[in-house]
């Protein structure tokens, strides 16, 4: 599953997103770095509050009211793209980097129907003509799997399913063949077998246009599906990274570990699950030293006291925790 | 199956709900301070004012009619503005109508918007053929313009403050009944009534603890602008001689008299109608911070 | 927790349907969320009913507790029929039946305090906690779902996403209640959050005795925490048996397409899964096909699904299966997925 990534296609380095609060500023991206390359899906798992989404925004330029980049870079295709304007921005999205969201209502135009909203791609920024753009929109309905394209260019986002949303969105960002797609949790709002088809649209489409692909999500499963590589996120930083396999069979961090376990298995024969004690940590005030210490079974003195930079493990292998090699031998033993 | 985000922040330690619309409330644009001033003021102009400066419509003095604004009057005292057509001192006459408008604006509002409360809840939670007979008086209502249901209304009944009041209570209590229906009809099925519900609650209980507080804030907020309207209401009643009685100092009434006189004692007509525009004013601000203070996404 | 043999819930052929008013350019008609029914519960035992969307899970779960009226079919509560109670029986039973909701940010009277919210139920149903006890018993109440005495007196909104269902919880457990229906009770919650409620869901059933009606879409949840479990598809009940039997030996091919289409840690893996992957979307409950409901994106329909609407009854496969031709598919014993036929 794995593919060799040559020039990575996205390279963040250090990123840091905050937030204006009445609290004070809330840090919600605390220096993040992570890299992208074609044919690849990297997942970015964390729970509410790690800032996963708005580390996808902010690569997409998409930065929230109130909040601001406060350091880092973005290399898109070997350029920093922090702080470009909209004008530049425009020229990127859709053409080179795309985003579908979680809500298809939410990013389709109610009021115009499905087959201008695609053909609008084409006519503004290939200046195909109507008829021409009209057809190409048809074909790529057609190759999300949308049955009867050429008749359902002319209804309406509410007239489609979830799913089919769901497929006209992909179509959409998919239309100008960008190279890099970023899915903010995709199928969190579709059906089981729905989020089944969907997840198998995006790796095959993947194949065929050797997309680079960012995963957002909070599920471990549709993770374990549809990634090659895991980033995982708590309170603003990425605390381990490494390939699905390798993160999921022995996981590096006493989070990771944690989440595992949080997960009710097959195995597990209705045992209580081993949760996390305690909450996410406040963004404004968060603990000293490493984030995750107050809710750590392996925390020592040192995790209050110092945050742990992220440790090499391995080639693009690496964990941010004191104790790493405990954590390991502790998955190990179940 | 919408993985509903939590906030991106943990809890905060905030105290009541209602707490949260009086701290926001603490950190006001200047505008606010102004009107809040105002209003205090005129409050305790019209409370106090009559008292230091009894208004008595029965005693002209027709050696002091038409004195400009400082005049010294035959008794002595100054006109701090001015004197009317029958020799008045125009301050007093201004106090005691403050005290008239704001009497009859607070008792209006008070009627109107109790019925209006009753009617709205009803008509919003119970929905049905309750909801449709209210609604539809409602709409009738409407279609007439206020002031002239007011008009006819005040007419009919003949002057006095009592049928000043009925009558603007009438025109007042679809307003009301809007507001509250609006937000019965968006409670009733919010997943918390439900769980009232299911644990047994009687619609009695549920009407006082779970619709009522979500009706009160907007409720509130229009109460606060109707005051503001029924006091130029009431005033254009009297104005037209249909409102308070002769022996009663209205706003509007003095305007009408100084109607004649507008070139040559121009302060007739010119204090009441300032001190009214300020007054409606004042309380258009107060209101509109109010609604901005209970809504948790605007910023004031 | 061993079950008693005496039902304590019983549903037979509930249908519970709303009309659609027609208007312009819309048809009228009335969709039958729940199309006829048959589940029980017994005491001390979690039934889990699994579905997607549509399925009318949520529905049966408000006509359970009275919130929505049933068509036709019957609901009875230790041998009561509820449609046969008067408003008084109705509410006295409401002590007896509570239901935990799925969003923690909108099931809490945000005007409450967390020692409001609890009492309410006291104050509904006098008699249960003399009022003496009754900071006592929040107390109490509190600490048993995993809170703080000192949270008594907060408001919902004060209150993390986890934090809110145990109050919603206590709340519930206020009245005693010897059925609990948890309708997605956990799946707005944080992974980690999530894990600490079912724990706290299986302590309770241990020390209380309390039986659950667990709705859920997440199988992997369901297989967790429930002895039996029913999957619905389309207001009906297509496959319905002890956890151990649906989940080894699915039957129905819906059920089999949900358990392989269900994401799971172990997919990374690759090898012996087996992919089912539907096509098209869900039939529109207002106009279900005819005969088998799920015959349109069935791929082993034949002429008979589209004639004759299939039984819920067991057909050699250990537990009833609602289908013509059912065929388990064996579920690989350590990771549970599906084995590649």
């Amino acid at each position: 599953m794995t593919n060799q990534a040559a020039p990575h296609l996205l390279a963040v380095e250090d990123l840091a997103v905050e937030f204006d609060t009445p609290q004070g500023p809330q840090r919600a991206v605390r220096g993040v770095s992570f890299e992208v390359g074609e044919c690849e899906t990297l997942a970015i798992v964390g729970e509410s509050g790690s800032g996963k989404s708005v580390t996808a925004q902010t690569v997409m330029g998409l930065i929230p009211l109130r909040a601001r980049v406060a350091g880092g870079r973005v290399v898109l295709e070997g350029r920093d793209v922090v702080g470009l304007s909209d004008r530049e921005w425009r020229k990127l999205r859709g053409e080179r980097i795309a985003m579908i969201f979680q809500d298809p209502l939410s990013a389709l135009n109610p009021s115009l129907t499905v087959g201008y909203q695609i053909a609008e791609m084409f006519r503004r920024h290939r200046g195909m003509g109507r008829k021409d753009a009209r057809r190409r929109a048809a074909e790529l309905m057609d190759q999300v799997g949308i049955p009867d394209a050429a008749r359902r260019l002319d209804d309406h986002p509410h007239r489609f399913s979830g799913g089919m949303r769901q497929r006209v969105m992909i179509a959409m960002a998919l239309a100008l063949d960008p190279l890099l797609l970023i899915a903010d949790e995709p199928t969190t709002a579709l059906d089981v077998t729905v989020q089944a088809q969907i997840l198998r649209l995006l790796r095959e489409r993947q194949r065929t246009d050797r997309l680079g692909m960012i995963l957002i999500s909070h599920d471990l499963g549709v993770v374990a599906r549809a990634a090659d590589r895991v980033a995982v996120m708590y309170a603003g930083r990425i605390v381990e990274t490494g390939t699905v396999a390798e993160v999921y069979e022995r996981p590096a961090h006493p989070y990771t570990l944690g989440l595992m376990r949080a997960v009710p298995t097959s195995r597990d024969g209705g045992a209580p699950l081993e949760a996390i004690e305690g909450q996410p940590p406040s963004l404004t005030d968060p603990p000293t030293g490493c984030s995750f210490h107050p809710r750590c079974p392996f925390a020592r003195d040192v995790c209050r006291e110092s945050d742990p930079e992220p440790r090499v493990l391995g080639p693009r292998r690496a964990s941010a925790c004191h104790f790493t090699e405990e954590v390991i031998a502790n998955a190990r033993e179940r | 199956m919408t993985q509903l985000q939590a906030p991106e922040s943990p809890p905060t330690a905030g105290g009541r709900p209602a707490g949260t619309v009086l701290r926001r409330l603490a950190g006001l644009p200047p505008r606010a301070y102004l009107a809040l001033g105002v209003m205090l003021l005129f409050l305790v102009a019209g409370l106090l004012g009559p008292l230091l400066l009894p208004f008595d419509a029965a005693r002209t003095s027709p050696i002091d009619r038409l004195l400009p604004p400082g005049s010294v009057l035959s008794d002595g005292t100054v006109a701090l503005l001015g004197t009317d057509q029958v020799g008045q001192d125009l301050l007093s006459e201004v106090l005691a109508g403050m005290r008239t408008s704001l009497t009859v604006a607070l008792v209006t509002v008070l009627v109107g918007g109790t019925a209006g409360l009753l009617l709205g809840l009803v008509a919003g939670y119970f929905g049905g053929w309750a909801d449709g007979i209210i609604s539809r008086l409602g709409d009738i209502q409407l279609a007439f313009p206020s002031l002239l249901l007011a008009i006819l209304l005040a007419g009919v009944l003949g002057p006095s403050m009592v049928n000043v009041i009925i009558a603007l209570a009438v025109t007042r209590w679809v307003i009301f009944a809007r507001v509250v229906r609006g937000s019965a009809v968006a409670v009733r099925d919010r997943e918390f009534v439900d769980s009232a519900r299911v644990m047994g609650a009687s619609h009695g209980r549920v009407l006082l603890h779970y619709i009522l507080p979500s009706c009160l804030p907007p409720l509130l907020v229009a109460a606060t602008v109707q005051v503001g309207l029924t006091m130029v209401a009431e005033a254009s009643l009297s104005f037209l001689g249909l409102g308070a009685p002769a022996s009663q100092a209205s706003w509007g009434s003095t305007i009408a008299e100084g109607r004649d006189y507008l070139a040559s004692a121009w302060w007739i007509a010119a204090a009441p109608g300032a001190a009214l525009a300020l007054v409606v004013v004042s309380i258009g601000i107060l209101g509109d911070l109010l609604r901005d203070a209970s809504d948790p996404m605007t910023e004031l | 927790m061993p079950a008693s043999a005496e039902p304590l819930l019983e549903l037979t052929d509930l249908v519970t349907g709303y009309r659609l008013r027609s208007g312009i350019g819309r048809r009228g008609g009335e969709v039958r969320a729940v199309a006829g029914v048959s589940l029980t519960v017994r005491a001390g035992e979690t039934v889990g009913l699994v579905g997607e969307s549509g399925c009318g899970k949520s529905t049966i779960a408000r006509t359970i507790v009275g919130l929505v009226r049933p068509s036709s079919g019957t609901v009875r509560f230790e041998g009561r029929d509820l449609a046969a109670l008067s408003g008084k029986e109705m509410r006295r039973l409401r002590q007896e039946i509570q239901l935990v909701f799925q969003d923690p940010y909108a099931s809490l009277n945000p005007r409450m305090t967390v020692a409001a919210l609890i009492k309410e139920a006291w104050r509904i149903h006098p008699g249960l906690v003399p009022r003496e006890r009754w900071d006592d018993e929040v107390r109490a109440l509190l600490d048993r779902v995993g809170l703080r005495p000192e949270h008594a007196g907060r408001y919902p909104h004060q209150f993390s996403g986890g934090q809110r269902q145990r109050i919603s919880i206590a709340r519930a457990l206020a009245v005693r209640p010897r059925l609990i229906v948890c309708d997605e009770a956990v799946s707005a919650l944080d992974v980690s959050v999530r894990a600490q409620i079912l724990n706290l869901l299986q302590d309770l059933q241990r020390d209380l005795g309390v039986a659950y009606l667990f709705i859920s879409h997440d199988l992997g949840v369901v297989r967790h925490l429930c002895d039996q479990v029913a999957v619905m598809y389309l207001g009906k009940i297509v496959e319905i048996g002890s956890k151990e039997s649906v989940y080894r030996d699915p039957s129905h091919p819906y059920t089999q397409a949900l358990l392989s289409a269900a994401p799971s840690l172990d997919d990374w893996r690759g090898g012996e899964r087996g992919e089912i992957v539907l096509t098209g979307d869900v039939p529109s409950p207002l106009d279900p096909p005819s005969g088998c409901r799920f015959r349109t994106r069935c791929w082993r329909a034949q002429e008979r699904c589209r004639d004759e609407e299939p039984a819920l009854v067991d057909r050699d496969t250990g537990h009833p299966v609602a289908c013509h031709f059912p065929e388990p598919i064996p579920t690989a014993a350590g990771t549970g997925r599906l084995v590649k036929e």
